[in-house]
């Protein structure tokens, strides 16, 4: 089943591109100059000399990469045993039959045009294809390794268990692969990312879109863009190097003891990193709010707070509420700062001051180690990301139906 | 009766009092989410400055035979431990290349050790009385200083913090960004068109419609997962190459560009397509020659954008290998490879102190990048942005 992509193997790929260029590029120019003297007879033709040249290479293009993709696929996939090369010998021999069949159907009432078009369309629906084909791939691929996963290990031991030590695979005992405290740190720490990005990001919104005056709008978007573009790695060095430090000395001078790697660094960097989330979509749906509704709440004389608190927000409920669903799915899916500056050590607590570690960091430490593709520790990392896609899935969609019920409201 | 009025004025201050704090709270929010911006940028470059200068030290080198057999015997021995080890290993190699050197004997300013670059920046330092008192000597008498850090830029990775460098995964970034284009760029401006220009509006274009939407809020390192699953266990292409990581990145790409190139599209108003078909064009010319190139601005910045997001993207790339040991720049998209983000994070998981620096001076390389293309993205939509 395996492709072993070797230098042959690269330059075979290349030399048959290569001559598959150059013979369309003839077809080409052969289609359009037949196409042009024929014009020039005085014949009428249905499409220009240019078309009839792109409809002869296309006619060479297409059953070449036909036939070397299928027979790939079928050498991919173990159905035929093929000499080195021979796809490609045999994708350049249906080019040669194409393209006397190309120049050979040129004639006045050819549609070339037409059928030019007819390919490009079909294109077109091949790369969309490609969108539906990742999402099939996540879901298989996911769903495959979880299943060999859940072979090994009980479902209900995944689900309820309270232990999770996998390296004991190694000890000669059996691993132990309860999720629960897993689960419990991912929760603890996106708690605790959107009790800070929740009011800041929130605020914020409000703030511009009520309060700004438009220089400083375009003045703090701007700045709350670049809190977006600063990539994960760089905020889990900055929670790892910078913020844990200070929470331990705050820790310590209140009297609590806290670990270096604690739940509520990683908490705050990543509730920062959503804040953006949050308050552009927040600032998108309040701005969507009608005039008229805050112009009759000041007119039965409410203050403007009273307005924003009693009228504007809850009339962009629905759209704040999808966006705080899409901040907590980002924040459930947050890998680097966790895996920068939160602990491998599962640990069950309440107490945001001690280690913890989350779904995402079991995963990269699952793979990232030199365990055998098919021992139970590298196929719970699959298990534990189809949790996290049907999780975030889930919340992807209620924030997308909500987000939809609430445009229709006022378009 | 007057007792009711006042009544009604007090609660009418305390009103107009609650609804100036709820104004002042919410500028506090959004001053409190600039002022993270600010704190963050001075610590990452206060932290990761002095890495762009590097301490050198000016030795005496003696090119002698014993050295080609023990490479430290070149300096003297109270210097030994005051140069770069990195530096020491090369000197067999640099006497090989160049066999005139032999028996020679001249002063050097060669890279000094990360202990004496750390004690020259004011940082703790693993260095004996001796030493320090040799290396404040030697500052007396100019023998030390502090250069701008070309090898910073111009070498690999190295377990050798003062000789290591982002170079080696500045080409990876390159290679796997080159890739992730090619892919994502066509691709998405093609699904896009299909939806937006052709496409009836039936099951089949809707459930694509939903499934890009959710495909851009799927957590990255399920793409990682899927890359692992697809492209190297299915297809057996390289563990840790250029090439995996790319497509992998590609497919994270895919719905922000298609995303974005069809609010470009959208953005071109109907009366264009009407003209181009009502003079006799076919769809797909006027689809080419005038719905693209109008929206080719917007195009391009969404692009920008998914491309400055995919090339600050770890995670997905930790689950492909993308972590690798990498001390020379790869040459080929199916070599072994480490892009900037991934050896940031496997600096910032050294012990040696020396590394903090250094990570932080990456993290700035690289958001200079970023920034650069994401500046980029905003000055093209600003000076192409067209009203209709």
């Amino acid at each position: 089943m395996r492709v072993q992509i070797g230098m042959s193997t690269q330059q075979t790929l290349l030399i048959f591109l290569a001559s598959l260029a150059l013979l369309s590029a003839v077809a080409f120019l052969l289609g359009r100059t037949k196409a042009s003297q024929a014009r020039d007879n005085g014949q009428h033709m249905h499409s220009q000399p240019g078309e009839y040249g792109q409809f002869a290479a296309v006619a060479v293009a297409l059953p070449a990469l036909l036939a070397g993709g299928v027979l790939v696929v079928l050498e991919t996939f173990g159905v035929l045993e093929l000499a080195a090369g021979l796809p490609a010998w045999v994708g350049v021999g249906a080019a040669a039959l194409g393209m006397v069949y190309g120049l050979r159907r040129i004639e006045p009432e050819l549609r070339a045009r037409n059928q030019v078009e007819t390919v490009i369309r079909w294109l077109l629906i091949a790369a969309s294809l490609v969108s539906i084909l990742t999402t099939l791939g996540i879901v298989v691929s996911i769903l495959f390794e979880a299943i060999r996963f859940f072979r090994l290990v009980s479902l209900w031991e995944f689900i309820t268990g309270t232990e999770w030590s996998p390296d004991a695979v190694f000890a000669g005992g059996q691993g132990q692969f309860g999720a629960v405290p897993l689960f419990a740190g991912t929760f603890m720490i996106t708690g605790i990312a959107m009790a800070v990005a929740l009011p800041i990001g929130l605020l914020s919104a409000i703030f511009m879109s009520e309060y700004a005056s438009p220089a400083v709008r375009t003045a703090a978007k701007p700045v709350l863009e670049v809190l977006a573009g600063i990539p994960t790695v760089v905020y889990g060095f900055f929670a790892a190097i910078t913020i844990s430090p200070y929470v331990v000395a705050l820790a310590e001078f209140i009297g609590l003891d806290a670990s270096y790697k604690n739940a509520l660094a990683p908490g705050v960097v990543m509730g920062i990193m959503i804040i953006p989330i949050i308050s552009s979509l927040s600032d998108d749906v309040i701005s969507a709010v009608p005039n008229s509704l805050r112009e009759g709440a000041l007119a039965l004389g409410s203050t403007q707070a009273e307005t924003i608190r009693h009228v504007v927000v809850p009339a962009a409920l629905p759209g704040i509420i999808s966006a705080a669903l899409l901040g907590v799915s980002r924040a459930l899916g947050e890998t680097m700062i966790v895996v920068m500056a939160a602990s491998l050590r599962p640990n069950l607590t309440a107490n945001p001051l001690e280690d913890m570690t989350t779904v995402t960091v079991r995963i990269v430490d699952a793979l990232t180690g030199d365990q055998a593709f098919d021992s139970a520790e590298t196929l719970s990392a699959f298990a534990l990301g189809l949790v996290l896609f049907v999780v975030t899935l889930s919340l992807n969609l209620v924030s997308t139906v909500l987000v939809r019920r609430f445009r229709q409201k006022y378009e | 009766m007057e007792n009711r009025e006042q009544a009604v004025k007090r609660r009418l201050t305390r009103r107009h009092r609650a609804s100036r704090w709820f104004r002042r709270i919410s500028g506090l929010a959004l001053l409190l989410a600039v002022a993270f911006l600010m704190f963050f940028f001075y610590d990452i470059i206060s932290t990761g400055w002095s890495a762009f200068r590097q301490a050198e030290i000016q030795v005496p080198v003696s090119y002698t035979e014993e050295v080609m057999e023990i490479p430290a015997m070149a300096v003297p021995e109270a210097y030994e431990e005051l140069v770069s080890r990195g530096w020491i290993r090369l000197l067999p190699r640099q006497m090989r290349e160049n066999p005139d050197l032999l028996g020679t004997e001249r002063r050097e300013w060669v890279v000094a050790s990360a202990p004496v670059d750390q004690y020259l920046k004011g940082r703790y330092a693993t260095l004996d009385d001796e030493q320090r008192a040799l290396v404040d000597q030697l500052q007396a008498s100019d023998q030390v200083r502090l250069g701008f850090n070309t090898g910073f830029f111009t070498h690999g990775d190295s377990k050798i913090p003062e000789i290591s460098g982002i170079w080696a995964a500045l080409v990876g970034s390159i290679l796997v960004i080159t890739v992730t284009f090619l892919i994502s760029f066509p691709i998405g401006v093609m699904t896009a068109i299909y939806l937006h220009e052709f496409a009836d509006d039936n099951w089949f274009t809707q459930a694509i419609e939903v499934n890009i939407n959710n495909l851009a809020a799927v957590p990255s390192i399920i793409f990682g997962l899927l890359g692992l699953a697809i492209f190297i266990n299915f297809f057996g292409l390289p563990r840790s190459s250029a090439l995996v990581g790319g497509l992998t990145l590609a497919l994270m790409t895919l719905p922000i560009i298609i995303i974005s190139t069809r609010a470009a599209l959208a953005a071109v108003p109907d009366s264009i397509r009407e003209a181009a078909l009502g003079v006799g064009t076919s769809k797909w010319r006027m689809v080419r020659d005038h719905v693209l190139p109008l929206s080719l601005p917007g195009i391009l910045t969404g692009t920008i954008i998914g491309i400055a997001q995919a090339m600050g993207e770890t995670a997905p790339l930790l689950i492909v290998g993308m972590i690798a040991y990498i001390p020379d720049a790869p040459s080929s998209f199916t070599e072994a490879t480490t892009v900037l983000p991934a050896q940031i994070f496997t600096w910032a998981g050294m012990p040696e102190r020396a590394y903090t620096s250094r990570t932080a001076a990456g993290i700035i390389v690289l958001l200079a990048v970023l920034l650069t293309l994401n500046a980029t993205a905003v000055y093209l939509r600003r000076r192409f942005e067209r009203r209709w």
